[in-house]
């Protein structure tokens, strides 16, 4: 893999609180949110540093769309320098995560903020390409990493 | 006498500088054992020891004189004539010179110095020869540590116990002093020296004495020692034991108080210690700062006030450094809430103003005139923005604040001069920044002005400072005093739209209050009285002011609790006000008079009867209360019935129950008895001339047919009521007519009238069981109670009913009951009876009475008999086999079970004095438990099933899951079984979710693991079942939880399961609700985990 860090020194920001919802509400309207999914994909770590995506501000909450009606989520995310090669990799880590934790009819788009990437068109396509991710899934290496960014204890 | 050849081995053992370290030891000791013992003179073994003391080999002199010097010391004891010890004093002294053999000299010289004056002491000439000596020929500092230790000890024992021998030799003595302690390092030898200052110092106090010369020289030298660090060997260096470490600590703590005495030993001193204390202040290192205030508070008293008069000034303005310009003290947490102005002083801070405290102890009158004419102080307590607000203000300016409140309480605190003066001072700047100015009060419009949220705050903490200030000091008259309450209740009268102000007004007229109450100050307590209570209280009634009931009611009720006297006043107006409204409330429904009573009798059972139980008040309060309300039912005639009747009627009950449970069982007897006859003179009994005590079974019958349609409000009013009384009372009270109560307690049940139902629960639960136990003019025991109450024919419905078969009913009831209960809704007059009975069941099973038996079995008899050839056969009677009407009386039986085992805030609970035996829901559930299981093998309607499950949940979710959990191998098929039933109709949700909860408590549980492994498989299905169940998402949520806690089971358990988990669980992601969405993703995680870290499946 590579020899040294690509971004060696991040800039890591603080870790904001969790914004505990209103509890016993039957009539609540509990259709998915974007912060349901920053909960969920905030804690994933990064494939480099041992911090969270948020620590990173590779994501926030403003950066998820979400139609429920439609069955849509659209993440954009950020990456922390523009020649990250590891934005393939987080994008991968955000899909496995949201397969996990979201029905199979939710259709998942997932893309790197425009203008934060050199290879901005690439890198979307790479990333919402069902048979190069699958492909990509395959590879063990990558399958241990990614598996690595998404259930580590390190953070 | 020892032959010399027995001693002079032993000498010759001692010298020889090849045997080993005990050996010597036990020369000595053999040597000294002949001493003692007189078998050998000192003077025969001196002259034994003559060639080793003399000789020219310094090794052989040093091990003699050693030996001498060691036997010395053994002998410290032993009465030795004075010509002896001139000798070896003299002889010792000489060898002081020869450094070869000088400890040996030390030791001896030591040895004979410290005897005691009964077994011969060195005289004071001798001793003066041992100082000139010393003075002469020893280099401490060139010796060796031991040396050098010995050494500061034979000039400490010179100095203590010989002064007069050393007192001549003046100037020589502190030059060798010096000398010798100069750049001292050992801690134990730093004792010494510091000891030696020490008493040096003291042994001159003369000013013009020698000392005074070398005061200079010997405090340089002690000055480079301060402050003392001592910083310890980590624990995790090698070699440091716990003991030594503690020991190092014990003798850094000896250094510390020998240095701290030395230093302040002399006035002598001041001169070089008070400039290098207050240098020291100026280094920024935190723990120098703390040292040097430490010892300037320490030095103060020793050096005398003339002497730190001079030094005023630079020690006032570096105890304003510390507290004033730079203030190091932080936010303590909790004090957001009060504004932000309880502070954490550093320890600089709390030692300054111990030493601030010192001196203005010490010197009051310079110290104040420095610190009340400090420049800066007073501009900054003039400066302050008037009025200010506290959350406005930057955090540096309220640490300064705190400060200077810290600051100028230290200084009034000292004297009760100080206090004046800094009063005179600053007082009237303090309470103008608050808002309100001393001498002028009238002129302030404060009602009306809008001022401010905070400056209203200010003001009326200030208005509440100055009622609250001792009369002894009394700046404030009582006009004042009352011009204050005046202005704190017009506040409250006119600002209740305003909450927070509002309730800041009351709080600080409450803290008035409680303070007078506490400083019994009479004058000022009448006055509050007259102001303040009396002013609420007459607001009960009125319509003035315009302020919303609860809060009226909050500020009656929060200043009546400053003390018994406002309470009583305040509980005589609310006797009055429900004197005067209740009628009209409970009779006209006036709305204003409803809501009043009601806020009222709130009032009395949330807070007035608490607190007299709290306050030790009489039982009087209680008793009125129950007195006033019945006799305004007994004087009214008629009721309307409406909606806030019906709130009047619940908050009179809770009073009364309140009142009467904290009565004595003299008073409860008088009420009980007052409450029976409104009762007797109500509709309730036409009969109650006719035989309708004594021949029961026949009027009873017509009885019912007559009222039970006809009860009218009033009388429900009453009934209810008698209820509330009956339930609160003591088993010990005795209740007249007992059997017409019960028939009439029956009566009303069957009308579903709850509280009648409790209450005969209470009567069964405390009527007294044996007749030896009994009142003498008691009527019933429990056993007649019980008697009379399950030979009424209201049970009569249930056909093959237990209670019959227990041979409690008589024969022939059959015909009574088509016609008691013809042109009544059959259902729910039979539901009535049900709950009823469970109450009654209550009773009995608290005190573990053996009646309950019957009435569970009627419960029983209730679920199985109707379905029991089938679903709904034609033959079932009473009820012709309508579904409609069978499932609510099943229902019913099956929630009897629920009113049986859950605890109760009505009644039967120790407030209400119940009868509780231990452990009573155990030996239920080990009792029921074998019926209810037999019964659901044998029946194979659905029906009957599900009800008969429902009753086995509300039991097991009831009972301690310690009672259970023993068998939870049995249980737990049982439970499983129960939910696939329940689940099947909407109607149990509840109950399911009870019985997951029982479930999820056994999986948690450590003893039911074994239990829970060999039913691992058939859990789980059931638990994927209910992750779906479409009813309630709390049954969702805890089946998922459960799930969770499943997959911690050994992997070859649960393994199998695994993929019907996951399948279940993504359904479960896709839930309309959010928590199980949560939930389900951490199962689907640790499911997903058992095998690997991928979650493919």
């Amino acid at each position: 893999m590579t020899l040294g860090l690509i971004n060696a020194n991040p800039v890591v920001h603080a870790k904001k609180k969790r914004v505990a919802r209103p509890l016993d509400d039957p009539h609540a309207d509990d259709a998915v949110d974007p912060l349901e999914i920053y909960d969920i994909v905030r804690d994933i770590r990064d494939p480099e540093h041992p911090y969270s995506l948020e620590q990173l501000s590779v994501l926030s909450e403003e950066s998820i769309t979400v139609d429920e009606k439609l069955g849509r989520i659209l993440i954009t995310f950020t990456p922390t320098i523009q020649h990250c090669s590891m934005a393939t990799v987080i994008g991968l880590c955000l899909r496995e995560k949201l397969k996990d934790c979201f029905p199979a009819h939710f259709k998942v788009d997932i893309k790197v903020a425009p203008g934060s990437h050199a290879d901005e068109e690439a890198v979307n396509k790479q990333l919402n390409d069902k048979e190069r991710v699958a492909a990509a899934l395959e590879n063990p290496n990558l399958r241990q990493l990614v598996t690595e960014c998404l259930y580590s204890s390190e953070l | 006498m020892a032959k010399p050849t027995e001693y002079v081995k032993h000498i010759e053992s001692y010298v020889d500088s090849s045997s080993s370290p005990s050996q010597q030891a036990a020369s000595v000791d053999a040597l000294a054992i002949l001493l003692k013992n007189d078998l050998l003179t000192l003077e025969a073994l001196v002259r034994e020891l003559d060639l080793y003391l003399t000789t020219t080999d310094s090794i052989i002199r040093s091990r003699g004189t050693l030996l001498l010097g060691e036997l010395l010391t053994q002998l410290e004891l032993k009465p030795l004539s004075d010509a002896a010890i001139h000798s070896l004093i003299g002889f010792l002294t000489e060898r002081l010179e020869d450094w070869r053999a000088l400890r040996g000299a030390l030791v001896g010289c030591l040895a004979l110095l410290r005897r005691k004056t009964d077994v011969g002491v060195v005289t004071e000439n001798d001793a003066e020869a041992v100082m000139k000596s010393y003075m002469q020929y020893l280099q401490v500092q060139s010796m060796g540590q031991h040396d050098r230790k010995l050494c500061f000890e034979l000039l400490e024992c010179l100095l203590e116990r010989y002064p007069n021998a050393v007192q001549p030799l003046g100037n020589e003595l502190f030059y060798s002093i010096c000398e010798g302690i100069d750049e001292e390092k050992d801690p134990q030898c730093l004792i010494l020296a510091f000891h030696i200052v020490e008493v040096a110092a003291k042994l001159f106090p003369d000013p013009s004495g020698p000392f005074t010369s070398y005061a200079a020289d010997i405090f340089e030298i002690l000055g480079r020692y301060f402050p003392i660090h001592f910083t310890h060997p980590k624990s995790e260096d090698i070699g440091v034991s716990r003991d030594e470490l503690s020991r190092a600590l014990l003798l850094m703590q000896l250094i510390f108080c020998v240095f701290q005495l030395a230093f302040a030993a002399t006035p002598l001193f001041e001169p070089f210690a008070i400039p290098l204390l207050l240098d020291k202040l100026s280094s920024s290192l935190p723990s120098a700062k703390v040292e040097s205030f430490k010892y300037l508070g320490y030095c103060a008293p020793m050096y005398g006030s003339d002497r730190m008069a001079k030094h005023g000034g630079a020690l006032w303005s570096s105890v304003k450094d510390v507290l004033y310009t730079s203030p190091q003290s932080a936010l303590s947490v909790e004090s957001e809430s009060d504004g932000g102005m309880i502070f954490e002083e550093s320890d600089i801070m709390v030692e300054a103003l111990i030493l601030l405290e010192g001196l203005i102890q010490q010197n009051s009158d310079l110290l104040l005139d420095m610190i009340l004419g400090d420049e800066d102080i007073n501009n900054f307590i003039c400066s302050f923005p008037k009025p200010w607000d506290i959350h406005d203000t930057p955090l540096q300016l309220r640490q300064q604040l705190h400060s200077v409140g810290r600051l100028l309480a230290v200084s009034a605190k000292s004297s009760m001069a100080s206090c004046n003066r800094v009063f005179e001072k600053f007082f009237p700047q303090m309470m103008e920044a608050l808002g309100c100015s001393v001498g002028n009060h009238s002129d302030e419009s404060f009602a009306t002005e809008d001022r401010a949220l905070s400056s209203r705050f200010n003001y009326v903490k200030g208005l509440q400072l100055l009622a609250t200030f001792p009369r002894s000091f009394a700046p404030v008259s009582l006009l004042l005093f009352e011009n204050i309450l005046l202005k704190l209740v017009s506040a409250i009268t006119s600002n209740f739209d305003k909450k927070f102000s509002w309730g800041l007004e009351l709080k600080a007229l409450v803290e008035i209050g409680l303070y007078i109450e506490g400083y019994q100050e009479s004058e000022k307590a009448a006055t509050f009285a007259r102001i303040v209570v009396d002013k609420f209280v007459s607001w009960i009634s009125s319509d003035e002011p315009a302020m919303p009931l609860s809060l009226k009611m909050q500020a009656i009720c929060e200043t009546g609790m400053t003390g018994i006297s406002n309470m009583l006043r305040i509980v005589q107006g609310m006797e009055k006000a429900i004197s005067a409204k209740f009628t009209q409330a409970y009779v006209d429904g006036n709305f204003e008079s409803v809501e009043l009573v009601i806020k009222v009798l709130e009032c009395y059972s949330a807070r007035v009867l608490p607190w007299f139980e709290m306050n030790g008040g009489s039982e009087e309060v209680a008793w009125n209360l129950a007195a006033i309300i019945w006799d305004k039912i007994d004087n009214s005639s008629s009721v309307n019935l409406t909606v806030q009747n019906y709130e009047l009627l619940g908050a009179a009950m809770t009073a009364m129950k309140q009142a009467v449970r904290r009565c004595s069982q003299e008073s409860q007897e008088k009420i009980v008895n007052r409450a029976f006859r409104v009762l007797s003179a109500s509709t309730l009994f036409p009969l109650k001339d006719s035989p309708f005590a004594t021949s029961l079974s026949n009027s009873e019958d017509s009885y019912l047919n007559h009222h039970v349609d006809r009860v009218s409000c009033r009388d429900e009013w009453i009934i209810s009521l008698y209820a509330s009384v009956v339930i609160a009372l003591r088993p010990q009270t005795h209740v007249q007519n007992l059997k017409m109560v019960l028939q009439l307690f029956i009566m009303a049940l069957t009308k579903g009238h709850i509280p009648s139902a409790q209450a005969l629960g209470s009567l069964v639960n405390k009527l007294p069981s044996k007749t030896n136990e009994r009142h003498l003019s008691q009527e019933y025991g429990v056993e007649e109670a019980i008697d009379v109450i399950l030979t009424s024919s209201i049970w009569n419905f249930c056909q093959s009913n237990t209670l019959r078969k227990c041979s409690l009913f008589g024969g022939g009831n059959e015909i009574h009951n088509t016609k008691c209960l013809a042109g009544l809704n059959h259902t729910s007059v039979h539901i009535s009876a049900i709950v009823g009975l469970a109450w009654i069941g209550k009773g009995l099973i608290m005190r573990g009475h053996e009646g309950i038996k019957d009435i569970t079995m009627t419960f029983l008899g209730v679920l199985l008999e109707n379905t029991n050839n089938g679903d709904f056969p034609e033959s079932c009677d009473p009820i012709e086999g309508k579904e409609q009407e069978v499932i609510p009386l099943m229902k019913s039986a099956a929630d009897a079970f629920h009113i049986l085992l859950s605890d109760s805030e009505d009644c039967l609970n120790r407030n209400y004095h119940s009868v509780i035996r231990p452990l009573y829901k155990q030996r239920f559930y080990n009792s029921v438990m074998p019926l209810l299981l037999s019964s659901t093998r044998q029946s194979n309607s659905i029906i009957t099933r599900s009800m008969l499950f429902r009753s086995f949940a509300h039991v097991i979710s009831e009972t301690p899951l310690s009672a259970m959990i023993s068998e939870a191998n049995k249980l737990i098929p049982l439970l499983l079984d129960s939910l696939s039933t329940l689940t099947e109709d909407v109607m149990h949700k509840d109950v399911i979710y009870n019985v997951i909860l029982v479930l999820s408590a056994i999986l948690m549980d450590k003893n039911g693991q074994v239990a829970v492994l060999e039913n691992a498989q058939a859990i789980i299905n059931q638990l994927i079942g209910l992750a779906a169940y479409p009813h309630m998402m709390v049954i969702r949520e805890t089946a998922i939880q459960c799930l969770v806690a499943m997959s911690e089971l050994p992997y070859a358990r649960i393994y199998p399961s695994r993929t019907k988990v996951l399948q279940a669980i993504s359904k479960a992601l896709d839930d309309p609700k959010r928590a199980v969405r949560q939930e389900a993703v951490r199962c689907r995680q640790a499911w997903a985990s058992i095998a690997s870290r991928s979650l493919h499946f």
